[in-house]
């Protein structure tokens, strides 16, 4: 069978079941009608060939003329089987003794307790006939007797016809169960797939650990093919986060040197212009390295989701912890952080170095975009659904940006003007919630202007 | 009262052969009539051409009722002997819409040789197994053979009750029986021959009982009417193979007979209706056989015309009840060297002589 290569493998191999299903059921149905056939006529012949003979049997001579008294049986009998109508003709060398006389004798008489069957049109039915011979001696010769029985063969049919209604019936019924079993087998046999399909599915989306599941021989190659790959893929994904990492930290640490050299040069120059450039350029060499920091942040964010850590925390201490490591950069600015925890406790169980890292990164973005001397609300909140983690500022808010695609890797809104960034903070935030199965929420500030971005992680 | 219904025209034989010849129908008829009725119906009707062997006497209230039963149809009514209605049907093609016969065997034979058509209904579904043949031959009435005596006759005698018991009792008192014996001379008598013929082949008793009754000097009957006529006018003794339902429909008008049934075996004769090939009103030949089929649920037919209608439990009410089988098992005696060398045997043991 030729099958379009795309053609899903269930319905192949349900298709070539059925159709091997019908052809037995069919293969089936003609057998039993033919036995069926068979055995109807061979009944038939049987009380045909007791007629013609209990017939032959009775012939006898008298005086000098053969003669003959049919019993009684001899014809009742084929009334037995059914109500088919019944012709006889006894003749003596083409001369009819008794009978109709017009019932065809075979071309070829039969030899002495031989018999011939034949099957032909007589006065408009379909007969089935039998011819017996005999040698009856009469007046002192010997004289070849013929005696034909013929029988319609409506009851036979009806009787064949019936078997093969009851065998049709059987046919389908044969077919039906055999469909259900083929749908059943087909299933069963794709059930590994549908494991291993699942089974990847249910990984994350960086999860490339390798398939573990049990599976049949046949599937190995493939999932051993699978596992390869993602080997591969994983180490080449580890190389350049590592060469991320590494580039990160070779530009940071040269930053560094330079910054500290501007430092030195502002206090020393006088020339207010000189003042200025050298202040833009440790404020580039800040977002510089403030954007090498994120690079390194995210490569180990991406690492460390492959094999989270299992840490117990609360979420208020964590989220405190990371306002006041930012209190410097916000007292720059003169903006003010209003912290707000509920009374209980957050117990959480994840990977707190990673969290640290998403709040911070939340907290900078609102810190970045927001303008001096303004507030940033910071509040956690509990109930039995989860926590949220919400931070509002009065900055600009997100404008016109596609708040979706913000999330991607290094991808910016359009309403950062002057204010330099790598596009990862979202990211690494996005990333860590998912980690720990929430999710992040990025809308405007419902209590005025600004942003408000929230971290939501359902109940564990 | 019943004449209401319709006007009952009766020709003789003869007046209805010169009207025949009068009218100068086409076809030459042959076949020997024996009586033909015209039960009119007023205004528009159907005609429905029946050939028949029952007398007018037992199929009268049938029509009748047919009549009420299905309005709109003149039924036109033929009897004739059943060798007459093989000649009518088998030899001579005549056109009929119902063939009514006791002659089971001939009635078969029509059927078998395909010269009867196919019938079937509810009322003739409804019909015990063995009282129809290839949907074509339907029986209707079940009529044992009985033994008519004269009560007279047999004073002071234990009665016979099996066919042993009467050729001892024969045996034993010749001078009592001597010419007093009625029996059908079975070559003209279709119905005495299927009796005879059943008989032969149920008990080797037959023969011999032929034989004691051919010594005594038995007298031969065309038809089962005279015998029990003659019994009852005391000429007879006792008549066997006597139609049950005739001599029951006489036992009232003749004091001093009785009716004896056989506890042998009691050969149950099934008088039985077909649609012929030639009919021309086959609906109106359906609705007859459908009336015939159902004639049990009409008690009050029963007793007018004292025909048993087939009934399913015929086996338990007389044990030694043998319904004759419809089938091909009745060709046998039809076969022409069967049936001349039956009745050559016969006629030796009956003409002793
Ligand atoms: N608090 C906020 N106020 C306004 N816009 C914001 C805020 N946080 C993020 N954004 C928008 O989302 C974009 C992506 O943020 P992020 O991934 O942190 O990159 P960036 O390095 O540009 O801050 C930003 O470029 C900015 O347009
Ligand atoms: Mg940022």
């Amino acid at each position: 069978m030729f099958w379009p290569a795309k053609s899903s493998i269930r319905r192949r191999l349900t298709v070539q079941l059925l159709v091997i299903a019908a052809a037995l059921s069919l293969v089936f149905f003609l057998i039993v009608r033919v036995i069926a056939d068979q055995a109807a006529t061979a009944t038939q012949d049987n009380i045909l060939l007791a007629s013609a003979t209990s017939i032959s049997d009775a012939l006898y001579s008298e005086r000098g003329a053969v003669t003959v008294e049919i019993p009684y049986s001899a014809l009742s009998m084929l009334g037995t089987i059914s109500q088919d109508r019944v012709f006889y003709r006894v003749s003596e060398g083409g001369r009819t003794l008794t009978g109709y006389d017009d019932l065809p004798l075979p071309d070829v008489a039969p030899r002495a307790a031989q018999s011939r069957f034949d099957t032909f049109l007589y006065r408009g039915e379909t007969v089935r006939s039998v011819a017996v011979s005999r040698t009856v001696s009469s007046g002192g010769s010997n004289v070849d007797v013929t005696v034909v029985v013929a029988q319609t063969r409506l009851g036979l049919a009806l009787i064949s016809s019936r078997i093969s209604f009851f065998a049709a019936i059987f046919g389908v019924l044969f077919f039906l169960v055999a469909t259900a079993l083929s749908l059943l087998a087909a299933q069963s046999a794709l059930s590994p797939l549908e494991r291993l399909k699942q089974s990847l599915q249910r990984r994350g989306a960086h999860d490339l650990r390798p398939v573990q599941a049990e599976l049949p021989d046949e599937l190995t190659p493939l999932v051993d093919a699978l596992n390869n790959f993602m080997g591969r893929l994983r180490a080449s994904l580890a190389q350049s986060e590592d060469f991320i990492a590494e580039a990160a930290h070779r530009v940071r640490t040269p930053l560094a040197v330079v910054r500290a050299q501007a430092e030195i040069a502002l206090r020393r120059v006088e020339r207010p212009e000189n003042k200025t450039s050298l202040r833009e350029m440790i404020r580039a060499v800040d977002e510089s390295s403030r954007s090498a920091g994120q690079l390194l942040d995210h490569a180990m964010v991406t690492f460390r989701t492959d094999a989270l850590a299992d840490d117990e925390f609360d979420l208020a201490v964590v989220t405190k912890s990371v306002c006041d490591h930012l209190l410097p950069t916000a007292e720059l600015k003169d903006i003010l952080l209003i912290q707000q925890f509920p009374d209980t406790p957050c117990p959480f169980r994840g990977d707190a170095i990673l969290m640290q890292n998403a709040l911070r990164n939340v907290l900078d973005n609102a810190l970045k975009y927001s303008p001096a001397d303004s507030t940033v609300h910071i509040g956690v909140d509990s109930d039995d659904q989860g926590y949220r983690i919400s931070f509002n500022d009065q900055g600009r808010g997100f404008g016109s940006s596609d708040v979706a695609s913000l999330t991607q890797r290094f991808s910016r809104g359009s309403n950062v003007a002057d204010i330099v960034g790598s596009g990862l903070g979202l990211t690494i935030a996005d990333e860590v919630a998912r980690a720990h199965n929430g999710r992040l929420e990025i809308s405007s500030n419902p209590k005025g202007p600004g942003a408000c971005v929230s971290l939501i992680f359902p109940q564990p | 009262m019943r004449f209401a219904y319709f006007s009952a025209a009766l020709t003789t034989f003869a007046l209805s052969l010169v009207f025949s010849i009068g009218l100068g129908l086409s076809q030459t008829r042959a076949y020997v009539i024996e009586d033909h009725r015209n039960y009119t119906w007023p205004g528009d009707s159907s005609i429905l051409r029946i050939i028949s062997t029952a007398d007018v006497n037992v199929f009268e209230p049938i029509i009748v009722e047919f009549q009420r039963s299905y309005p709109g149809i003149t039924v036109d009514y033929t009897i004739v002997s059943s060798t007459e209605l093989m000649t009518a049907l088998y030899e001579e093609g005549a056109s009929f819409d119902l063939a009514i016969s006791s002659a089971m065997d001939l009635q078969t034979k029509l059927a078998n040789d395909g010269f009867a058509q196919s019938y079937r209904s509810d009322a003739t579904d409804a019909l015990p197994k063995w009282a129809s043949w290839r949907g074509q031959v339907f029986a209707f009435t079940q009529e044992p053979a009985v033994l008519v005596i004269s009560e007279a006759a047999f004073e002071g005698m234990e009665l016979p009750r099996t066919r042993e018991d009467v050729i001892t009792l024969l045996r034993d008192n010749p001078e009592r029986f001597s010419g007093r014996i009625g029996t059908y001379d079975v070559r003209i008598s279709g119905a005495g021959y299927l009796f005879a013929t059943q008989d032969s082949r149920n008990t080797d008793s037959y023969w011999r009982l032929t034989e004691v009754m051919g010594r005594l000097n038995a007298q031969l009957y065309g038809g089962s009417d005279e015998m029990i006529t003659d019994v009852a006018s005391g000429r007879l003794a006792l008549a066997y193979n006597v139609v049950g339902s005739y001599a029951a429909s006489r036992l009232a008008d003749s004091p001093g007979i009785r009716i004896l049934q056989y506890d042998d075996f009691l050969n149950v004769m099934l008088r039985s209706v077909l649609i012929p090939v030639t009919a021309q009103n086959p609906r109106g030949a359906g609705l007859m056989i459908d009336f015939l089929a159902t004639l049990d649920t009409r008690a009050g037919l029963e007793r007018l015309t004292n025909l048993t209608p087939v009934k399913s439990d015929l086996y338990a009410t007389n044990s030694a009840s043998r319904p004759i089988r419809l089938g091909p098992g009745l060709l046998v005696f039809l076969d022409q060297l069967k049936k001349e060398i039956f009745l050559r045997n016969w006629a030796n043991a009956i003409e002793q002589q």
